[in-house]
């Protein structure tokens, strides 16, 4: 049985000039462990989705289910990252950042900077633990809102375009970290992007979503060795493969396609 | 800044204070007004001197001092939780709002004689003053500091497990910080002229604002000059040291705002 189960999620956004359809009826599935990417045309409602699981929306319609239990808001039991530098605290230090979740669980102060310390160490970011957020650099920033995220050891990591606003040299390195990470720590990620390439390197699977309002196009499964090399003639051909999904016009009247997986 | 960019503009301020200074000694000593009245910078050093050295000078600013600092302390403890409260609940803001809006143009200072009908003469009346005008700054700056959160630090805050006393204290407040320092300045000066008036209808024998109402009737405009370079001098002092360190210690430190020239 999957972990997250997504269940027939809808969800409508009330808006002065009327209701504006976010996601339609979107279900799948995601096993312990695994690395799914979200992928889909901007506004198709990817953020939207993800909202959702974490508890920030709840659905209008459908459900999310997580180890069996139905999502009603936030929890300890996943941590998010998000797009924004911003997102981290500027009046507190890197370690303590880090070290904010176990805070809130009421871990004393020697062991959660302890243990925000490994977190750092996870991300490559030891030498900058007492530094604030406003002179560490924008993939250093989302390094640390990453340790963030997992330092109170929840089971799911939630990211929506973590690396979007970084420059790609900078980004190539962030995903590979993140592989790394995310094969020392199993945890089950869900993570948001339109960069064809970079969900290719990341997932275990990939599920397209048509344009607004968002439904589950086709999902496919990527099947290739870890690490993974993006200049091979396999990569290249499953990022071709999932570009052809995220561009052919849906066809109508139809069920969305089952991919059984390539390479 | 620059050291020798600092440097420049202290001697700038140097400059511009001796032009004042130097004008008005010239003015003093001309002779078109009797010394009395207008004392030259001399005797006024002499009269502050003197007021040190006896401790009268102090004892008269530790007692505006004291009024102003635990009205502003009321006035924080009331108006930033309040403000918060505006900024979060749709009922607070809309209580709390026309009502702000409806007492903060009256003056403080017409408020004194009210004061002193319900509280007498004496430190209940001048403080009551000072919460009346350093609540709304604070309350304002709160308020809008609230609005100013990015919702992003709520939703990690809140997905890290923080309910909402911890949202409260280690993410709004700290969050808000750059507002509520600005109301802090704000409450202080407003809160430090509205107690010279206080005291000078409703304090009796010590403080500042007293001294200056209290040497007009024996025509010492020595020590009236002198008190009123004591109001100043601390005045600017606390706007110098006390906020621009706390700012430098909190907000400029963790790059929320930028620091100022000068
Ligand atoms: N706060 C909101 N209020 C009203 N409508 C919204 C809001 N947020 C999103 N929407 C609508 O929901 C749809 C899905 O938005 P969402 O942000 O989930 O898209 P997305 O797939 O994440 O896009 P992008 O790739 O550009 O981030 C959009 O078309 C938008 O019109
Ligand atoms: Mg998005």
């Amino acid at each position: 049985m999957p972990y997250i189960e997504v269940y027939e999620v809808s969800h409508a956004y009330d808006t002065p000039s009327g209701r504006v359809a976010g996601v339609v009826g979107v279900s799948f599935g995601i096993e312990p462990s695994e690395f799914l990417c979200l992928v889909g045309p901007s506004g198709c409602g990817k953020s939207t989705l993800l909202n959702i699981i974490a508890g920030f929306l709840s659905p209008t319609s459908g459900e999310v289910r997580i180890g069996g239990r139905v999502v009603t808001g936030q929890g300890l039991d996943r941590g998010v990252v998000f797009q924004d530098f911003a997102q981290l605290f500027p009046w507190r230090t890197a370690l303590r950042n880090v070290a904010f979740g176990l805070e809130m669980k009421g871990v004393p102060k020697n062991e959660r900077e302890e243990i925000a310390m490994e977190q750092l160490k996870l991300v490559k970011l030891e030498k900058f633990a007492h530094a604030y957020p406003h002179h560490l650099s924008g993939g250093m920033q989302q390094r640390v809102a990453i340790a963030r995220a997992l330092a109170y050891n929840p089971g799911v990591l939630l990211m929506d375009e973590p690396f979007a606003a970084l420059d790609a040299l900078t980004r190539d390195d962030m995903q590979r970290l993140l592989s790394d990470v995310w094969r020392k720590t199993h945890k089950t990620v869900v993570y948001v992007t339109h960069n064809v390439a970079e969900a290719v390197f990341l997932a275990d699977r990939v599920l397209v979503m048509t344009p607004h309002p968002g439904r589950v196009k086709t999902e496919i499964a990527i099947r290739l060795p870890r690490p993974r090399d993006p200049l091979s003639i396999e990569f290249l051909d499953c990022q071709k493969e999932l570009l052809r999904h995220l561009v052919e016009p849906t066809p109508i009247g139809k069920d969305a396609p089952r991919n059984g997986g390539i390479a | 800044m620059s050291a020798s960019e600092t440097a420049r503009s202290r001697y700038r301020s140097l400059v511009a204070l001796a032009v004042m200074a130097g004008a008005y000694e010239g003015l003093a000593r001309s002779g078109a007004f009797p010394s009395a009245l207008l004392p030259t910078l001399p005797a006024v050093a002499e009269a502050l001197l003197m007021g040190v050295a006896d401790g009268t000078l102090l004892r008269h600013a530790a007692s505006t001092l004291y009024r102003v600092l635990v009205g502003l302390g009321l006035a924080v403890l009331v108006g930033v939780p309040l403000g918060v409260l505006m900024g979060r609940l749709r009922a607070v803001e809309s209580f709390v709002l026309p009502l702000a809006s409806a007492l903060m143009p009256i003056p403080s200072l017409a408020w004194v004689p009210v004061f002193i009908l319900w509280f007498g003469l004496g430190n209940a009346t001048a403080i009551g003053i000072v919460v009346y005008a350093a609540l709304f700054p604070m309350l304002l700056n709160a308020w809008s500091g609230v609005r100013s959160v990015n919702p992003l630090w709520l939703r990690a805050g809140g997905s890290m497990g923080a309910g909402p006393a911890d949202l409260f204290r280690k993410v709004i407040i700290p969050g808000s910080s750059p507002f509520i320092i600005a109301g802090l300045r704000q409450a202080f000066m407003r809160a430090w002229i509205a107690v010279v008036g206080a005291e000078m209808l409703a304090a009796s024998d010590w403080g500042l604002g007293w001294v200056i109402f209290d040497a007009k009737e024996f025509l010492k405009a020595d020590t009236m000059l002198a008190s009123l370079a004591v109001i100043g001098l601390l005045g600017f002092a606390f706007e110098r040291w006390v906020f621009g360190a706390l700012e430098r210690a909190t907000v400029q430190r963790w790059g929320m705002v930028r620091a100022g020239k000068g």
